[in-house]
Formats: structure tokens, C-alpha cells, sequence
């Protein structure tokens, strides 16, 4: 389906040349770089036609399918389930294709590669930090009794149990709360808002048996003390998954606020 | 040390020197604020003991939770344990650095050796 | 060239307040008055030495610090004090779980209860009262 769409590009490129007057045209501009072959960032200006319903997404995979085929963007769901599009649009780290280019108040949008996870080439960014750090809180149950036998009972767990995690599973890994994290910024051996979050869905889970385990992991100079609630990761979650809460009721735990 | 530990402490200081700090600076308010600062004035507060060991009290709190929070921000803007270590045994050093200094003046003020 | 490759923000990201919100802008406060009350910290027991010099020591520091621009800078120092005391509360209780809100089943469009109404309010009611010190400060210092 998407190469019939590539079939007709001159067509509709040709309406854009003639009408990038018109306000359904913005100004596409993707960051290009290729850090591997030393190639410096360079900014490439595209102008793509636009609808109400256009994603930052959709304008990007029309660059690359009738303007020039060499971006290098990771998507894959197109829904806000994948976590592959996160990148920074006009600054700000948000999901492309969760992003309406209309929600953008302004008819030249920016595209860059997420900050804080190097670049593989233009807004693809390498995730292996975000991935090790998620495996390091040992994202699964805990738990020596979770083998079913013909004598084990079903684990029952009430509806106020799944609240006090349900939230935090809805993580997609996009990386998006590393991105705008402040101490990211800066820290390369911070665990993460993404990672610190998934250690307190486990822990809250009351399946898992493996608290003090993840507590002692994130319990280190650049563990969950190098949070300081400026909730940067929650203001750009697109999922409402709310990492600055989970971390400090994490760090509630510690403090023994939290049973 | 745990880090937790570290950060329990860094709490504790916190909410001691504001408790503290406060008397501090009311004792600046119980007179006009000029003449609170007369030399005949502060020496008589380093003579009342109560108020001196506050002092040193403050001095100590105040100097753990500063350095301890710039040792924070500096372990977040580099990392390696190279200079980690030198953060971390550098924050110690100041910290004893400063209370020493600070000590100094309240002892000798508070025994009037001048 | 390893930063430009992990492409971290780096300092000026870490210390730029604005895309984020209130939240962010009271992060970089806390910590520039943070290293703003530690330089005050050290200044002042610098300052208090000169009383083991004896009563001229005194009163010529006095005369380096008791001017216009001493008086400002020390209300500037208080309202710095008043702001860290407040928000460092406020982060504080945050950290411990406390007024984060609770953990639900997230509806669009995805408000983060733990970025609610009653942090915001604390954040803006320290800045308030470290305004409000300041002009106390600053009437006190200048004997208005």
C-alpha cells in the first residue's frame, strides 16, 4: 500500500510547488546527521501539504517517500503503541505519531533526534542504554512460587492490587522521559526515568517478591537519588504512564514512607 | 556509604539547619539590626554557650548538607570513578575544612582569646 | 566528541527552565539558590572571623559589608534562603510519596497526577514568600 502512495509523489509535489503559499503547507525541517561518518548536523527544509488530521509522521514519511528517500526515521505502529517515533519536535520530545502537525501552533516544525541517546543517523537514535537499564531493575516477577503446579492456587489479585501498578506497565519505551530528564542530560551512568519507573511497577506488584533485589540496584550514586521531581519525564510521557510519581513512591520505600 | 544513607542525611541536615537558622536570625530581630551586629554585641552571643553550641551546631549541619548537595550536582555533570572519588573525598574535605574554620572563630570569640 | 555522540543536552539543558513547565523552572531555582546559599555560607564564616581580630577587624569588615550593595545582595540571600527552605519541603515530601497523587488508570489526554495543583501551588506560594522575606529583608537592612 505505502509504495501506491510513493507511485504518485510528483503529483501532489507539483501541487505543493504550486501552492506553498497556502497555509496547508508547512515547512518540514529534519535534522541530518551522521555522527559515524563525522557528518555534522545540518538542518534539510522540506515543504510538505498538510491536513487537519497530518501527523508529524505522516509529514516526515512523505519527505522520505516523494521528496528525498535518505531520512532515516524508526516508526513502525503509527498508533502510540511501539514507542519507535519519539524525537524532538520543535524542541520538546514527543511521539511523531502522536503529534498532529494542526496541535503545533506554528507552520514550520523542527525535527530533531532525541537528546540523551546517541545518534545512529538523522532522527534514528540508538536505544541500547535505555534497554540495559530497563533490564538492569529486572522488569519481570519475582517470584520462587510462580511455577503452576496441580496443587498451586490461582494468584488473586484484586482490583485495588492491579491499581497500584496497572499505570506504570503501559510503558512503551520511547524514551521519551530520558530524553527530557535533567540529570539525563548530564549523567550518562543515571539509570533513567523510564528504568526507575518499571523498578516501582514491579515492586508494587503484590505478586513479586524481588523488592529489596530492584531497591538495591537503584540504591546507588547515580540510582534513584538522582531524581529530583523535576517532572520533566511525566510532562512529556505520551502514554500518562507518570514516571516522576512512580519514582518517588519508589523512593517512599526507602525513605519508609511507603509499606 | 549507601547512597540512601548519604540522602537521609542530607534531609536530616536540611530540617535541623531551618529549625536553627531560624533562631539564628531571630536573634537578629530581638534588637535593631544594626546594633545587633555591634561588636560588643556578637561577642556576647559567642559568650552564652547555649547560643555558641547553636552556632557550631548550625556550622555543621549547614556545611554537610552544602557540600553534600554540590557533591550531587557534580557526580551528575561527569562521571568516571576517578573523579568521582575526588568528588566525593573533596566534598569531605571542604566540609571539614569549613567546620574547622568556622569552629575556630566560635571557639576563640566564645573564650575572648583575641 | 563522545558528548557530541551520545548526544546529551549537557549543561545548558539541564539548565534551561522553560519547555517543561512550573516543575522544571522550580528545579533549576532550587538548585541555583542551592549553590548561591553554600557561596553565602562560605562568605559568611569568612566574614564572622574578623571578630577574632578584635573590635577594629569588626567594624571595617562591617564597613565593606554595610553598604547599599551589601544590603542588597544579603536580601537577595534571604529570599534565596526562604525559597530553598520552602521548595526543598515541598521536593522533600515529594520525595517520600507524599502529595504525588496516587497511581490510576491513566484517561486522555494524560494529565501526570503527580504534576497536580497542590505542587504547582507550593512551588508558586515559595516563591511568593521568598518575595514577601525580601521586602521584609530589604525594610529591615534599610531601616525603612
Amino acid at each position: 500500500m505505502a509504495v501506491v502512495t510513493a507511485q504518485k509523489p510528483s503529483e501532489e509535489l507539483i501541487t505543493i510547488g504550486k501552492t506553498s503559499t497556502q497555509s496547508d503547507a508547512i515547512t518540514l525541517r529534519i535534522a541530518r546527521s551522521n555522527p559515524a561518518e563525522g557528518q555534522e548536523t545540518t538542518y534539510a527544509e522540506f515543504k510538505v501539504p498538510v491536513k487537519k488530521w497530518t501527523t508529524v509522521l505522516e509529514a516526515i514519511l512523505y519527505v522520505k517517500q516523494n521528496l528525498d528517500h535518505a531520512v532515516a526515521v524508526r516508526y513502525s505502529c503509527r498508533q502510540a503503541s511501539c514507542g519507535s517515533c519519539g524525537m524532538k519536535i520543535n524542541g520538546k520530545p514527543a511521539l511523531a505519531c502522536y503529534t498532529k502537525v494542526s496541535e503545533i501552533k506554528s507552520n514550520v516544525i523542527t525535527v530533531e533526534p532525541m537528546n540523551n541517546f546517541p545518534i545512529i543517523r538523522d532522527l534514528a537514535v540508538d536505544f541500547k542504554q535505555l534497554t540495559s537499564n530497563h533490564k538492569k531493575i529486572k522488569p519481570f516477577i519475582i517470584n520462587e512460587e510462580s511455577e503452576v503446579t496441580p496443587e498451586s492456587k490461582e494468584f488473586i489479585q484484586t482490583p485495588k492490587d492491579l491499581e497500584k501498578f496497572l499505570q506504570f506497565s503501559y510503558c512503551i519505551k520511547c524514551g521519551l522521559c530520558n530524553s527530557a530528564c535533567p540529570t539525563m542530560a548530564t549523567d550518562t551512568s543515571f539509570i533513567g526515568p523510564q528504568g526507575l519507573a518499571q523498578a516501582y511497577r514491579y515492586v508494587a506488584d503484590n505478586r513479586d517478591k524481588g523488592k529489596e533485589e530492584r531497591l538495591k540496584i537503584v540504591d546507588n550514586s547515580h540510582g534513584i537519588w538522582r531524581c529530583h521531581f523535576a517532572g520533566s519525564c511525566s510532562h512529556v510521557c505520551p502514554k500518562g504512564v507518570d514516571p516522576a510519581m512512580a519514582i518517588q513512591l519508589l523512593r517512599g520505600y526507602m525513605l519508609g514512607f511507603q509499606k | 556509604m549507601r547512597e540512601s544513607i548519604i540522602m537521609k542525611i542530607h534531609y536530616g541536615t536540611a530540617l535541623g539547619a531551618v529549625a536553627l537558622v531560624a533562631v539564628h536570625i531571630l536573634m537578629r530581630m530581638t534588637q535593631n539590626f544594626d546594633q545587633s551586629l555591634q561588636y560588643e554585641n556578637v561577642i556576647a552571643n559567642y559568650h552564652f554557650l547555649p547560643y555558641a553550641l547553636m552556632l557550631e551546631a548550625v556550622l555543621i549541619l549547614l556545611s554537610v548538607h552544602g557540600f553534600n548537595g554540590l557533591r550531587v550536582i557534580l557526580l551528575e555533570l561527569k562521571q568516571g570513578s576517578t573523579y568521582e572519588k575526588m568528588i566525593n573525598y573533596g566534598s569531605i574535605a571542604a566540609m571539614a575544612i569549613l567546620i574547622a574554620y568556622g569552629s575556630r572563630t566560635i571557639l576563640m570569640a566564645g573564650m575572648g582569646i583575641s | 566528541m563522545t558528548e557530541r555522540l551520545s548526544n546529551r543536552e549537557g549543561i545548558k539543558g539541564m539548565a534551561n527552565p522553560t519547555r517543561y513547565g512550573i516543575e522544571r523552572v522550580a528545579y533549576w531555582l532550587q538548585r541555583l539558590t542551592g549553590l548561591g546559599l553554600l557561596a553565602y555560607l562560605i562568605g559568611h564564616i569568612i566574614e564572622t572571623s574578623t571578630i577574632v581580630h578584635g573590635k577594629i577587624a569588626w567594624d571595617k569588615m562591617l564597613e565593606f559589608t554595610q553598604t547599599i550593595q551589601g544590603h542588597l545582595f544579603l536580601t537577595l540571600v534571604i529570599g534565596m534562603c526562604v525559597f530553598h527552605t520552602a521548595n526543598g519541603i515541598r521536593v522533600m515530601l515529594g520525595h517520600g510519596g507524599i502529595g504525588v497523587g496516587k497511581p490510576g488508570q491513566p484517561e486522555y489526554p494524560y494529565k501526570a497526577s503527580s504534576l497536580n495543583y497542590k505542587q504547582r501551588l507550593c512551588i508558586w506560594v515559595s516563591i511568593g514568600l521568598a518575595a514577601l522575606a525580601m521586602m521584609y529583608g530589604a525594610s529591615v537592612l534599610f531601616g525603612v
